[in-house]
């Protein structure tokens, strides 16, 4: 029997069995296909494709850009985050408001939009080519949609973390003499590491696996501005489906331990990051 | 009171952010509907009610359709079984259905390529019936079930195991049949966030380009979405063209902001009432 105890409430069956059948077509019976497609594969074929010099350049560029953009979006997040949290100013609810802007908007609009901005023609990029800044075609520009992507992970994370600090604590560190940075540094930073961590790590997954806002702004050069996903779609416009496949597959270990970690975190200082976008 | 930062560094910390924002959103926002208008308005509207634009509008709105009822069901369901029932394997459930967040987009195309494409055997089945799935709407709607999936169930899985079963118990105890006590006593208290969780679904659905994009195989005024629509233009050298169509889903992703805002205020006024009769 696999319902333990016993509820008056009708409906068990029928919505268990509704969602496990969804859930088996939509979501599992996919992925056991990508599964079953390395199955049928050598170890050499899979080898030469995910240890493919051009593949192995993707991963470094992916992993270094999408920590780049998370390490910013941790300073930078955590600073807006303060300020929402924190203080009381005129158009505090219009940037609580603009933070979900990269959640809602598709991910083509911003690749485009960020291009035409931030290239050397745009109106940011004209300024940044002045001072001998190249932003667009750049891995800087992958930082950059991996910034504007990943924003509002760190700042729905760490907000609410900051609002639930415990005032006390903070009375109690001025009370004996501590500084203001210094009750910052030694009190309340640590504890809001935790969340600040998840955000951190949240952005980072989202960078890693994000196509759409990437690929407009990267220039896409193999071996130079070339993201693993891009790397995908082009192998897959190919018809290689067996180097698709084996690069899909080590992508999708990384984010599914990366994915693991933070539930690991997350249910150590339990607290459900806000909203699921 | 508690202790906060001097006047002067307030000031410096609200200007960072404003200045940062002000860089990677606000900007970017604006520029969507200068870069749609720089021909003027008769060129933005020619743009926008162009033949393959709606093409795009109406398979976009018709994935969106499909989509909506089916992640309203699952997400009832799978709240309704997991929030009121014990049994073995839960915690799996509720593992598996957050798995499509884990899946990066191009590779939540990818599997539905692997499984039903005409190379493979189930789509080689379907190809010999005169069905297409992969590069055809169908694979669209698929691969829009999938990154849809876990949204709703996300969002009414906690809530409804907050609430507990109490009131449920009582309308089933006086009588009421299920479907009765589920549309009477539960969903009213759902609602909201239910909505909320299609919103962001929907959003989702809307505005998804990479799973879509490598389903899809862009065939011009078949297969294309709004999204897929814009990378086409922008790749044909029609920025304009481009920027038009993405000031409509600008448009759309503000509206959904707004929604979401109040949604949040109705759904914590709702707790707030709960909270004061409890």
């Amino acid at each position: 029997m696999l319902r333990k105890g016993h509820s008056v409430l009708p409906g068990f069956g029928l919505t268990l069995g509704y969602s496990t059948l969804y859930l088996s077509l939509i979501v599992l019976l996919p992925l056991a296909a990508l599964a079953a497609s390395v199955s049928h594969m050598t170890w050499e074929q899979f080898w030469s494709a995910v240890a493919d010099e051009r593949a192995i350049a993707s991963y470094r560029l992916t992993v270094f850009t999408a920590a780049a953009a998370a390490a910013t979006n941790a300073v930078f997040g955590f600073t807006v985050a303060w300020c929402l949290a924190r203080y009381r100013f005129p158009g505090r609810r219009w940037m609580d408001a603009v933070i979900d802007l990269p959640f809602a908007l598709p991910t083509a609009v911003s690749g485009i939009v960020l291009t035409a901005v931030y290239s050397p023609g745009g109106w940011l990029g004209a300024w940044a080519a002045k001072a001998g800044l190249k932003i667009a075609y750049t891995p800087a520009g992958i930082v950059l949609a991996m910034v504007f992507i990943g924003l509002p992970f760190v700042v729905r994370m760490v907000a609410p973390a900051i609002e639930d600090l415990d005032p006390e604590i903070e009375e109690a560190a001025a009370s004996l003499g501590a500084g203001r940075l210094r009750t910052f540094t030694h009190v309340l930073l640590p504890a809001l590491v935790p969340s600040l961590t998840t955000g951190f790590a949240l952005a980072f997954a989202r960078g890693l696996g994000e196509y759409g806002s990437v690929i407009f702004i990267a220039g896409n050069m193999p071996m130079h501005t070339e993201i693993t996903s891009l790397l995908i779609v082009t192998k897959l416009d190919q018809y290689d489906y067996a180097a698709a496949t084996s690069i899909a597959l080590v992508m999708l270990a990384a984010s599914f331990l990366l994915l693991l970690s933070i539930n690991l975190l997350q249910s150590r200082y339990s607290r459900r990051y806000g909203g699921s976008w | 009171m508690r202790p906060t930062e001097p006047r002067w560094m307030r000031a410096v910390l609200i200007c960072c952010a404003a200045a940062f924002l002000t860089l990677v959103l606000l900007v970017p926002l604006a520029a969507v509907f200068v870069e749609a208008l720089r021909k003027g308005a008769a060129v933005y509207w020619r743009n926008v009610s162009d033949a393959a634009t709606i093409d795009a509008l109406l398979l976009t709105l018709f994935t969106a359709a499909i989509a909506m009822p089916l992640n309203a069901l699952f997400g009832v369901a799978a709240a309704w079984a997991v929030a009121r029932f014990d049994f073995r394997g839960k915690n799996l459930l509720v593992t598996l259905i957050d798995l499509p967040f884990a899946v990066s987009p191009v590779i939540s195309g990818l599997v539905f390529v692997l499984l039903l494409g005409s190379h493979t055997l189930v789509g080689g089945w379907l190809a010999e019936h005169g069905v297409r799935v992969i590069f055809a709407v169908p694979g669209v709607v698929l691969a829009t079930l999938f990154v849809t999936f876990p949204y709703v169930a996300r969002e009414l899985i906690p809530l409804m195991q907050e609430q507990g079963s109490e009131d449920e118990q009582a309308a089933v105890t006086l009588g009421a049949n299920g479907w009765h006590t589920f549309r009477r006593v539960t969903l009213p208290r759902i609602r909201w966030a239910l909505l909320y969780g299609l919103i962001l679904a929907n959003a989702r659905a809307i505005g998804e380009f990479g799973a879509v994009s490598v389903v899809s195989g862009h065939i011009r005024g078949s297969t294309n979405t709004l999204p897929l629509h814009v990378e086409i233009l922008y790749n044909e050298y029609n920025s304009t063209g481009a920027f038009a169509v993405a000031s409509l889903l600008t448009l759309f992703a503000l509206a959904t902001i707004a929604v979401k805002n109040i949604l949040e205020w109705k759904m914590r006024r709702s707790r707030a009432a709960a909270e004061g009769r409890g």
